[in-house]
């Protein structure tokens, strides 16, 4: 005979006990008392596409799903207020509940959720969104919290004008155009030779022979449809700096080969306040840095006068390691997304040198001169100079 | 002694080093101690107890117009990089400046803003 035996079957909560349960160790206010907290942090734990029919202002989305994982990035501070809300208030009854076991100190659940706050009249935006396709093509980015949907928007809202689409233009034209940067302008007056795919690997024997802002344009749209490109098949001078830069861009890439082009387009940047990422190459060593006007250094302050010209060859004359480019080009590459994106650190300030023989990095401080003869305290060249002159003396 | 490093446009004039010890309290010690050492090297940088004004010297990181100029103290572990601008980047056709009073039909020329 078998022992006797007894199952004892615990009586699980149902739905509602759990919700009251957790409702009443949590805390839950009002929109009115929602709305008088300072400093408060305004999460939406709906799904997306709730999201995407309106939100409150302000808020930031953490699907309930990712709240414990995204939560970090989206509140760092776990002393800040926090309103939770989702559609009724029973979702972001737990999420408070979730918050304040991670430690976050003032949460507050929204009684009623966004249906109540809508039917009392509260204010509600519709947030841009990405369609599918675009979701699907940046996703690692989305991923990133640093990113996320509104960095690619902003990227994709981005016009940022690359000067020459050679060695330094190939690799960043490539990679903010694979970013998403939706307007990319190229100024360069060259036409493709062989001696150019050694490094510039935004053309290809298919495009020798013709102008790199054509081949670099083809290159940028058949990796990404999304990028307008806009180009301008010229050298760039004082006579016609001022039609292009009327376009509109946001930033500078910088990758011109010769000294008047570099002062030239520095003070004009430094007039407009576009910042201009720096990068420049000589065999195996790079330079790189962010020109921000009057916010860190301009390029004069770092070089107030170019070096003789036996000092300066070109790398048509002294060469250039094929790879150094792209290195030193990724990193102005960098640069470009961070300052678009709006996150970071940037190089404004800093003068990353590179020694791609030793493959070592060693940075220097570069300040603004007070003394600048553009962005100084009392500037003495309010308007274009004979830059050929100027290098040539 | 500190380390000098030296750029690679003046790297001829350095025996093609890359890096050269020097010694002395302060830059202006430092310089012509180099100068004394490798009189080519020296000239291209310095002369008549001034740095030329298309390099730049940091010590330590630092530039030296931002400290004492060529009195800031430079100390045995100290490096010192000796910076004059690059103009390369991605264009093909020389630099327009190596060619004084060229006629580059393209050249950016005076105007008014």
């Amino acid at each position: 005979m078998n022992p006797p035996t007894a199952t004892v079957y615990e009586v699980m909560a149902t739905y509602r006990e759990l919700l009251h349960a957790t409702k009443s160790e949590i805390s839950e206010i009002d929109a009115e008392t929602a709305r008088g907290l300072d400093g408060a942090a305004w999460v939406d734990v709906r799904e997306v596409d709730e999201w995407q029919e309106g939100h409150i202002p302000g808020a930031v989305h953490v699907a309930r799903g990712n709240l414990e994982s995204r939560i970090e990035a989206a509140v760092p501070d776990r002393s800040a207020p926090v309103v939770i809300y989702c559609a009724a208030g029973n979702r972001s009854a737990f999420a408070a509940k979730s918050l304040e076991e991670l430690g976050y100190e003032q949460v507050h659940s929204l009684i009623g959720g966004i249906t109540d706050w809508k039917r009392n009249g509260g204010e509600v935006v519709l947030p841009r969104t990405l369609s599918p396709a675009k979701r699907t093509r940046y996703s690692r980015h989305l991923l990133i919290p640093e990113i996320g949907e509104e960095g690619q928007l902003r990227l994709l809202d981005s016009k940022i004008l690359l000067i020459g689409a050679g060695g330094l233009g190939s690799p960043a034209s490539l990679y903010l155009a694979a970013a998403g940067i939706g307007t990319l302008g190229i100024v360069d007056a060259d036409i493709v030779d062989e001696t150019n795919l050694q490094r510039q690997i935004a053309h290809s024997l298919e495009t020798l022979g013709t102008p790199k802002v054509e081949s670099a344009k083809r290159s940028i749209e058949a990796l990404n449809p999304d990028v307008h490109v806009v180009t301008y098949r010229e050298r760039l001078t004082s006579e016609n700096i001022d039609r292009i830069l009327d376009d509109g861009w946001d930033l500078i890439v910088d990758g011109a080969d010769n000294f008047p082009t570099r002062y030239l387009v520095n003070d004009a940047s430094v007039w407009r306040g576009i910042p201009v990422v720096h990068g420049s190459i000589y065999r195996f060593e790079g330079q790189v840095t962010v020109f921000k006007p009057h916010e860190g250094p301009c390029y004069r302050c770092l070089f107030p006068e170019p070096p003789p010209a036996e000092l300066a060859p070109s790398c048509a004359e002294g060469g250039v390691l094929g790879v150094l480019p792209g290195i030193v080009g990724t990193l102005q590459t960098n640069e470009a997304i961070k300052l678009a994106a709006g996150i970071g650190e940037s190089l404004v300030g800093r003068l990353l040198l590179l020694d791609a023989l030793a493959t070592e990095f060693n940075e220097v401080k570069i300040e603004r001169r007070a003394d600048c003869p553009v962005c100084g305290d009392h500037p003495t060249i309010n308007e274009y100079i004979d830059y050929v002159e100027f290098c040539a003396r | 002694m500190s380390v000098v490093r030296v750029p690679p446009v003046l790297r001829q004039e350095a025996g093609g080093a890359r890096e050269v010890e020097a010694s002395g309290a302060t830059v202006r010690e430092l310089l012509e101690d180099l100068a004394a050492k490798l009189p080519a090297l020296g000239s291209r940088v310095y002369g008549d107890g001034e740095i030329h004004s298309f390099v730049n010297v940091y010590v330590d990181g630092e530039d030296i117009r931002t400290r004492d100029g060529v009195e800031t103290p430079v100390r045995d572990s100290s490096t010192v990089i000796l910076l004059p601008a690059m103009a390369g980047g991605s264009l093909t056709s020389p630099p327009i400046c190596d060619r004084p009073g060229s006629a580059e039909p393209t050249s950016p020329a005076a105007r008014r803003r």
